[in-house]
C-alpha cells in the first residue's frame, strides 16, 4: 500500500466564479521536511514581483488540483455592508502525492 | 511646530488613503543612520511610557534626532497634528539566516475608528531582498481584523517588499497590513518601528492648497489588484475617510455615495 500525503493549495480569486483571477495564495505541502515550509511572501522575487502558481482554479484543476471546499456566501449583516475584512473568495485544493516510506 | 514647506500635500494625503503609506526614500542622512544602528547594537534605546508627548522622549539620542528632522516632523504633523503621543516603539530584527517569513498581521487589535493612528517603519541600514525588508500590502488599512486573523495567507498580488536603502522611511496607517521576511545574508536585519496618537481632530492638517487638484479624484480611485469584486467597496471607505479629514461631507468621488445617498422625500 503507498504512503500517500496530502498538499493543500489555498486560491484566493476575484470573484466566486472559478475562472475567475488569483488574488492571492497559500501553499501547505504535507510531503515537506518539518524543516521546510510556505511562508508569507515566499512568492516574492528580486524586484517584489508575484505570479500565482495558476491563473484560476479551473487552471489548477486541469493540473490536478481536487476543489475541496467552496466558500460561503452569506449578505452582509445590517450595517457591515460596506465594511471590508478577510478574503472573500476562498478555495481550497488538494493534491494527494505518493511518498516513500 | 513643524515647518510649514515639509507639510504633506493634497496628492500625498490621496495616496495615504488610497494605498495607506507613504514612503520617503533615503529621507535620513548616512550619519545619522549609522548613529542608530549603532544604538539599536547596542540595546541603547529605551522603552518611554505610553501615552507620553513625543516631544518629551529621546532628547539626546540618535533616534529622537531622526523624529526631529523638519521632513519627519512635517509628515507627522501633516498625519496626526503637531503634538502627538508617543504609543510604543519596537527595534524589529531578523537574525542572520532566518529562512521564515512571519505571518501577515496588523498591529494592536480591530479598530473601528476614523481617527487614525501612524506607524513610521525606519529602515536605518540598506536593505536588499536577501535580507528580507518588511512585506506591506498596500491598500490593505480598512479591514477589520485582528491582529494574526490573517496568518493563512502567505502571498498577494500587489504585496510590496521593502527593499530600500538607507535611511528610507515609510509612514503607514495603523491597519496595514505587513510581516517581516526571511533575511538570507549573515547580517542582523533591523527595522525600527514607532507608532504615535493624534492629540487633535485630524482635520485638514496637512498643505492644502492643491485641494482642488484633479489629480487628487484620480488617486483616490487607484486600484490594488488584490482587491478584486471588492474595489467599489474600498472607494466607499476611501470617501468616508476623505470627508472625515477634508471636513467636506458632501466629498464624493465617481458618483459611489451621492447615488446612496440619495433618498428623496418629495411627493
Amino acid at each position: 500500500m503507498p504512503d500517500t500525503r496530502q498538499k493543500l493549495l489555498v486560491l484566493y480569486l476575484r470573484t466566486p466564479d472559478l475562472h475567475a483571477g488569483v488574488v492571492a495564495w497559500s501553499e501547505f505541502d504535507g510531503t515537506s521536511a518539518a524543516d521546510e515550509r510556505h511562508t508569507s511572501g515566499d512568492a516574492a522575487d528580486s524586484g517584489g514581483a508575484t505570479n500565482p502558481p495558476y491563473t484560476s482554479v479551473v487552471d489548477a484543476m486541469r493540473d490536478g488540483w481536487r476543489v475541496v471546499q467552496f466558500p460561503q456566501q452569506y449578505p452582509a449583516y445590517p450595517g457591515t455592508e460596506y465594511q471590508v475584512s478577510y478574503l472573500k473568495y476562498e478555495y481550497i485544493l488538494e493534491k494527494m502525492e505518493v511518498v516513500d516510506g | 511646530m513643524a515647518d510649514s514647506t515639509h507639510l504633506l500635500n493634497s496628492k500625498q494625503m490621496a495616496l495615504f488613503v488610497a494605498e495607506g503609506y507613504l514612503r520617503f526614500d533615503e529621507l535620513v542622512p548616512d550619519d545619522l543612520n549609522r548613529a542608530v544602528k549603532a544604538e539599536m547594537d547596542n540595546q541603547a534605546i529605551p522603552r518611554e511610557e505610553a501615552g507620553s508627548p513625543l516631544s518629551a522622549i529621546w532628547p539626546d539620542a540618535a533616534v529622537g534626532r531622526v523624529f526631529r528632522l523638519p521632513e519627519i516632523e512635517g509628515i507627522i504633523h501633516s498625519l496626526v497634528g503637531p503634538d502627538p503621543l508617543y504609543d510604543h516603539h519596537a527595534v524589529h530584527t531578523v537574525a542572520a539566516g532566518h529562512h521564515f517569513g512571519q505571518h501577515w498581521h496588523a498591529d494592536a487589535i480591530i479598530d473601528t475608528r476614523l481617527h487614525f493612528d501612524i506607524q513610521f517603519m525606519y529602515f536605518a541600514h540598506d536593505t536588499p531582498r536577501e535580507m528580507g525588508g518588511t512585506l506591506i500590502l498596500p491598500g490593505s488599512h480598512y479591514r477589520r481584523i485582528s491582529e494574526s486573523d490573517i496568518a493563512r495567507y502567505h502571498n498577494f498580488v500587489g504585496q510590496v517588499p521593502m527593499i530600500c536603502k538607507a535611511g528610507t522611511v515609510i509612514v503607514l496607517h495603523h491597519g496595514m497590513w505587513h510581516c517581516a521576511q526571511p533575511n538570507r545574508t549573515d547580517e542582523m536585519r533591523y527595522m525600527f518601528k514607532l507608532r504615535l496618537n493624534p492629540t487633535v481632530r485630524q482635520l485638514r492638517l496637512w498643505n492644502t492648497e492643491d485641494i482642488d487638484d484633479p489629480e487628487v479624484s484620480h488617486i483616490l480611485s487607484t486600484n490594488q489588484p488584490w482587491h478584486g469584486n471588492e474595489e467599489r467597496i474600498e472607494h466607499v471607505n476611501r470617501i468616508h475617510f476623505w470627508r472625515f479629514l477634508t471636513g467636506d461631507d458632501q466629498f464624493d468621488n465617481h458618483y459611489w455615495l451621492s447615488r446612496i445617498e440619495n433618498e428623496p422625500e418629495l411627493v
